[in-house]
């Protein structure tokens, strides 16, 4: 038996509302991170019930995908591109300074849990390069200085 | 009479501070007392010029960029409204050699309409191609698209009019139309631009591919990071349901297309088509053996066209003009255009539409205007992360699949990534391998385990340690990669990685080119 946990009713909720719909576990698994942040451990075996699958077939699903996530996040998501057209603009220099300065690496959340800082392998923002993403917002030709600002911007408005 | 000014949605633009400068000008506009309509459009892709700004004046549209919000006070000073001279003044928009060059067919509304406004899109030639197909034989239509020459412009550049021909021939109840969405290969950014810039475009070529083909179901499996893309397709879905563009009765026709949006999970892989139809189903992405094609037993075991967001979008175009009109554009086997994307280190990166033909050295030069940094261009990368790596001496290469492939390359989907010469080739070919094993789906031993064993020889050969053995070691491993491999993700890293080692030894401790295989 799984534990009675206060994100059940949210999670059910998700899973009646879109488990009809062919195909629905991707769905179902955006619906609830885009809800509580990440997939909670405890949902698994409910969303297998419902879709009629093992639990070793959700939490393959889950673990096949970058960005699922079964770890709650940081306040802010931020994902960098690591990608080419980014590094032809000195995406490594950028990637280098980003993590100097969140004292974390990549795949990892910051002590005080403001920023969780993921790669990307393109953000479509390669005619603006290097590119990055704070949840969904979107940021071009990012340089150590402009990302410095953009940072100090977001921990004062928390 | 209010004065339309606009401000692109893009989310390029936005990335630069569109959205400030947008808010910027409707203050002031309002403190000033000035009557305007700010329109929200898509980028006309000058995006070494965004923000950019344009007004409407009785010659045409007049642009400003890259307008910065600090700018705004001045341009209203200096009356822009009325097309007043300032420094960030360019002239007429169309008139820009960058933009006045172009053939833009599938992005001839792109920058210009406001994205979700369907009366934009009407009064901009849009559904005139649905129009013609509702009074066409399926057969006619699929003759169409073939007659065109269009082919797919996701990667593999198969012809278009084929694969629906076949989903045509293929009885079934129920079919389905994919659009590939995925827009995985970095340095490409024209799929994106035509959702955030024209979504109706893609819903229209979307459902003349239903008409044709006999499909009542379509799904657009978008990549997770385009949330401006499904904002604007989302608005767009909904608007076309309203107003019987999409749903059972299309215009009065008693034919049914519906469509859905679905979004990925920032796996590359779920690009390749028979990986992304295991995602749709809501299953690990493992890429398919083919045959069965998924044209016969697809989503679901279903005949199914997938096509990339280009090719469906380019559809309606021809189905407006006609096949002919399509394919006099380009060259050879290439017809029509190819929407361009110019990325990495050059003065101008954006989106160039062009018929097939021009060199890569035309692009680089005379639209890239050369590097951004001022240094010479050492290599450029065409068609993703599993396309070669060019030097100089093969920029004067054709834009033509066919002059590509007799290089060792590809044009895949259009993007170009240029460097300049402080890049390590030996950096990007570990990258590649990296890349790889990050991505790869599993399915196959050389790409699964192969992949990670060419990032740590190419980790041994920076350190210059024991080349001869190892770089002949990392060339049988390429060579197992693209014999052994399933789909092209395994198949194709060995493109960049030994095009790299082919062309730049000297970047891999060794400095001559006798190594060659
Ligand atoms: C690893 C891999 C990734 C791919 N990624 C994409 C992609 O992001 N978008 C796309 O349209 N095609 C992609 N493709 C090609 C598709 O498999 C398929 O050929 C294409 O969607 C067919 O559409 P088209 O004929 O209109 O090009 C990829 C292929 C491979 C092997
Ligand atoms: S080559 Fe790689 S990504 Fe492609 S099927 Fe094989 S393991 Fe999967
Ligand atoms: S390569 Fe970084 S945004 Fe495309």
């Amino acid at each position: 038996m799984t534990e009675p946990s206060t994100t059940q009713p949210t999670v059910q909720d998700i899973i009646t509302a879109l488990k009809d719909k062919p195909g629905a576990l991707l769905p179902i698994l955006h619906g609830i991170q885009d809800a509580m942040g990440y997939i909670p451990p405890d949902s698994v075996p409910v969303i297998a019930r419902a879709l009629n699958l093992s639990r070793a077939e959700v939490h393959g699903v889950i673990s096949f995908y970058h960005y699922f996530r079964e770890t709650p996040p940081g306040k802010h998501t931020l994902h960098l591109c690591r990608a080419e057209s980014c590094q032809a603009m000195g995406a490594s220099e950028l990637e280098a300074h980003v993590k100097a300065k969140l004292d974390i690496d990549f795949h990892e959340t910051t002590a005080d849990g403001q920023f969780s800082l993921e790669p990307v392998y393109c953000l479509g923002n390669c005619a603006c390069s290097p590119a990055m993403q704070i949840g969904h917002d979107i940021y071009g030709r990012v340089s150590p200085d402009t990302f410095d600002g953009i940072i100090n911007e977001l921990e004062q408005s928390a | 009479m209010s004065i339309t000014v606009y401000v692109p949605c893009d989310s390029g633009a936005i990335s630069l501070g569109a959205d400030r400068v947008a808010a910027a000008i409707s203050q002031q506009a309002m403190q000033r007392g000035l009557d305007i309509e700010l329109v929200r459009n898509g980028s006309r892709g000058m995006y070494w010029l965004e923000p950019l700004v344009e007004v409407a004046t009785d010659n045409g549209r007049i642009a400003f960029g890259p307008v910065q919000i600090n700018d705004v006070a001045g341009l209203f000073d200096a009356d822009f409204l009325s097309g007043g001279d300032h420094t960030l003044s360019l002239g007429l928009t169309e008139e820009l050699d960058y933009f006045k060059k172009q053939q833009r067919l599938t992005f001839a509304r792109v920058g210009i309409t406001d994205p979700i406004s369907l009366d934009g899109y009407l009064a901009h030639e849009g559904y005139r191609g649905l129009h013609n197909a509702l009074t066409m034989a399926q057969a006619d239509i699929v003759k169409a698209v073939t007659d065109s020459g269009l082919r797919g412009r996701g990667g593999a550049a198969f012809p278009t009019g084929i694969k629906w021909n076949t989903v045509l021939n293929t009885p079934s109840e129920q079919k389905y139309i994919i659009c590939n969405a995925d827009e995985g290969d970095s340095g490409t950014f024209s799929d994106r631009m035509v959702m955030e810039g024209d979504p109706f475009v893609l819903i229209e070529g979307m459902t003349i591919a239903g008409l044709a083909v006999g499909a009542t179901q379509g799904y657009i499996y978008l990549r997770i990071e385009y949330p401006h893309a499904h904002k604007a397709l989302t608005a767009a879905i909904e608007t076309a349901y309203q107003t019987g563009y999409l749903g059972d009765d299309i215009q009065g026709s008693g034919k049914t297309f519906h469509l859905e949006v679905r979004l990925g999970a920032g796996a590359y892989v779920c690009g390749e088509e028979t990986s992304l139809m295991e995602s749709l189903e809501g299953k690990r992405g493992l890429v398919r053996f083919k045959p069965p094609l998924p044209a016969i037993k697809g989503l679901f075991g279903q005949p199914t066209v997938v096509n990339n967001v280009i090719s469906l979008a380019s559809v309606p175009i021809i189905l407006d003009k006609g096949g002919e009109y399509y394919r006099d554009f380009g060259m050879g086997r290439s017809r029509g255009t190819l929407p361009l994307q110019l990325a990495g280190n050059l003065k101008h990166t954006g989106l160039v539409e062009i018929a097939f033909g021009l060199t890569l050295r035309e692009l680089l030069y005379g639209f890239g205007g050369g590097s951004a940094s001022g240094r010479p261009i050492k290599a450029v990368q065409v068609g993703g992360p599993l396309g070669a790596y060019l030097p100089e001496s093969q920029f004067d290469t054709p834009l033509d699949y066919e002059a590509f492939a007799a290089i060792w390359t590809v044009l895949g989907h259009g993007g170009v990534v240029a460097f300049d010469d402080t890049v390590d080739m030996a950096a990007m070919a570990k990258y590649s391998m990296e890349f790889c094993a990050i991505e790869s789906c599993g399915k196959c031993t050389p790409c699964r385990i192969g992949s990670t064993r060419g990032y740590e020889l190419m980790d041994e050969i920076m350190q210059g340690r024991e080349l001869d053995k190892n770089i002949s070691l990392l060339r049988s491993l390429c060579d197992t990669l693209l014999n052994g491999s399933l789909c092209a993700l395994g198949g194709m890293t060995p493109y960049p990685v030994l095009s790299a080692l082919n062309h730049f030894p000297e970047d891999f401790g060794i400095n001559e080119k006798a190594n060659i295989a």
